[in-house]
């Protein structure tokens, strides 16, 4: 990429501090660990690893949902981090964010009109006859009826709802999403219609986003670049092809291996790692994910010393033997 | 259909809300139609002989000064019922606001905040109104009403405050700081209409609680003065006929559990209807 990427973020940390004035002073819970990466004006950057990786606390971060405990984050030249109240609430208009519970996001007191609206009457974008236009216009674009703003929340289904969220995320016209795991609570068959409508809005709308998922599956159509988070890090990233083709980390191999094959004739190994993730407060040292490791080239040395991102082939991968496929290794092997 | 509609008509359909909304509704048609049709509440029309067993003329009896029950129970009805009315919205609108406040805010402020409700919480409310009253000589009605309701608000900031903390962490609440959304906004658009439930069911069974206390203030001489009629004033009148003309102090007593029964009957039928888990 050679024009200047929308958002650039540079070694985020998010640290939790257990709370209280009587609570004993715990270690920190290290959500995000010094995570780094940028994504293109009209770009999709997917963020996938487990639950408790961090993967959300990085999307909430940029945002300034939450506040860093450290990095910067520069999204169209200015560091987000470092925004005061105003530029802040400017900067709410070009950066939106869709979250994973249907039920959750919207609020059961407000109409569908009303949610999608608040946007807009915050920003003063429109008011009276113009607001209630536009707020039609936003709930056809995501493919309801506008007859439905008089409605309330509880009146729909997941996939209806997520939509009503997609719309009032695009009443301030941003140029960025975070994407929070948005199909996650959906059935598949409604999974591929929100993804195919974020597609669209995407490309009608020059949007980038950032995709959130647990799931290689789902980003596998939406994605141009994977990023594999565990433990607070990425420790592969790449283009999605690459990625997918030819993963060089073993915790990319076994989460590419939990995806579903289409093709019931095609063998795969289906790996099954052992073990919790590891807790984020007190994380193993050298590579996070040594405890759960397979490599059969894994050793003292990845229980020391962490293994930096680096090119491999296509992708780059934190693993200090990434050049060896561990999937590969052990099927070889008798 | 608007949740609060919803609400409503969940509580209209249990038998227990039912019975609570039309004795409370006949108890305000008799304080609002009253003084139209019966007989002045203060005339002693014939006062060598009072305490005049129920009759066409008096249903309920007149009492020891010839005074007309009926028209006291309703006058009674009209004083005490608007000072449980307008001391219970005081005392639900500041709980809620310093429940929102403190939970929103949460850190110093939400601290500072519970540990002074938690010590006005140890202090029984008939004690503090009793040390606030007793600076007057005659109580104005005005004071007596902001009394009970700066008294009545404690419990219900603690429970506005849990519901907020709780309300503050879901999605919806996010979004709206996504979007841009205030402080103010976030507090009176997101969460206290989500903090409505608790805090209705809080309103209805605060009627009763008020009414109760008007009632033993007013028996203690220090809640309504006479001649104004409130349901306690006039048992506290009636004490030294109790034998002789008991209706001048049943009928009132029964005005008063009558509507406590109600506001507690609606408060329950709220409360179950407001449940999620019984939609």
């Amino acid at each position: 990429m050679t024009a200047e990427p929308l958002l650039q973020v540079r070694d985020l940390v998010k640290y939790y501090h257990a709370g209280g004035l009587l609570a004993a002073r715990k270690p920190p819970v290290r959500a995000v660990d010094g995570v780094s990466f940028e994504i293109g004006r009209g770009e999709t950057l997917a963020l996938v690893g487990e639950s408790g990786c961090g993967k959300s606390s990085v999307g909430r971060t940029i945002l300034r949902l939450q506040e860093p405990t450290s990095g910067e984050a520069v999204f169209e030249g200015q560091d987000v981090f470092r925004l005061g109240r105003e530029p802040l609430r400017a900067l709410r208009r070009r950066m939106q964010i869709i979250f994973q519970d249907p039920y959750g996001s919207l609020n059961p007191r407000m109409t569908v009109g009303a949610a999608v609206a608040e946007g807009m009457q915050i920003h003063r974008l429109a008011s009276g006859a113009e607001l209630e236009r536009r707020v039609a216009a936003l709930l056809e674009e995501v493919g309801l009826d506008p007859s439905y703003a008089r409605r309330y929340p509880h009146e729909f289904s997941g996939g209806q709802r997520q939509r009503i969220g997609i719309a009032r995320a695009l009443a301030v016209e941003p140029v960025f999403i975070v994407c929070d795991e948005p199909v996650s609570a959906l059935d598949v068959s409604v999974q591929a219609q929100v993804l195919n409508l974020l597609a669209d809005l995407q490309r009608q709308r020059g949007l980038s986003y950032l995709f959130i998922a647990h799931d290689l599956a789902v980003v596998r159509q939406i994605a141009q670049r994977i990023a594999v988070m565990y433990l607070g890090r990425i420790v592969e990233t790449g283009p999605t092809e690459a990625l997918l083709a030819d993963p060089r980390h073993p915790y990319t191999q076994a989460l590419l291996s939990a995806v579903p094959e289409p093709d019931p004739g095609a063998q795969r190994r289906r790996i099954v790692l052992h073990g919790d993730l590891p807790s984020p407060s007190n994380p193993p040292p050298g590579c996070p994910f040594h405890t759960r490791c397979f490599h059969p080239l894994r050793n003292e040395r990845c229980r020391t010393e962490v293994p930096p991102l680096r090119p491999i082939t296509g992708t780059l991968a934190a693993c200090h033997y990434a050049e060896v496929s561990a999937v590969e290794a052990i099927e070889a092997a008798p | 259909m608007s949740p609060a509609g919803a609400l409503l008509r969940a509580v209209w359909r249990r038998m227990s809300g039912r019975i609570g909304v039309v004795v409370l509704a006949a108890m305000i048609t008799g304080a609002v139609a009253g003084p139209f049709v019966l007989p002045s509440p203060i005339a002693q029309p014939d006062i060598e002989h009072g305490g005049r067993p129920p009759s066409l003329a008096h249903p309920m009896g007149t009492d020891q000064l010839s005074r007309d029950v009926l028209a006291r129970v309703a006058g009674g009805a009209r004083v005490s019922l608007s000072v449980a009315a307008i001391a219970v919205a005081m005392s639900i609108g500041v709980g809620a606001l310093v429940g929102l406040f403190a939970g929103y805010k949460g850190g110093a402020v939400d601290a500072v905040a519970m540990r002074l409700v938690d010590a006005a919480l140890a202090i029984p409310r008939l004690f503090l109104l009793l040390l606030l009253l007793a600076l007057w000589e005659r109580i104005p009605l005005v004071v007596f009403i902001v009394a009970v309701g700066a008294t009545g608000w404690f419990g219900t900031s603690r429970l506005v405050r849990g519901e907020v903390l709780r309300l503050r962490e879901s999605e919806y609440v996010a979004a709206a700081r996504a979007l841009g959304g205030g402080g103010g906004r976030i507090m009176f658009r997101h969460l206290l209409p989500n903090a409505i439930g608790p805090l209705l069911v809080a309103a209805t069974l605060g009627v009763g609680d008020v009414i109760l206390l008007e009632a033993g203030l007013s028996f203690l001489g220090l809640g309504i003065q006479p001649p104004t009629p409130s349901w306690g004033g006039m048992i506290f009148d009636a004490r030294e006929v109790l034998v002789t003309a008991p209706w001048a102090s049943v009928f009132p007593a029964l005005a008063i559990t009558l509507t406590v029964l109600a506001a507690n009957l609606i408060g329950d039928a709220l409360r179950d209807a407001a449940d999620p888990r019984s939609a």
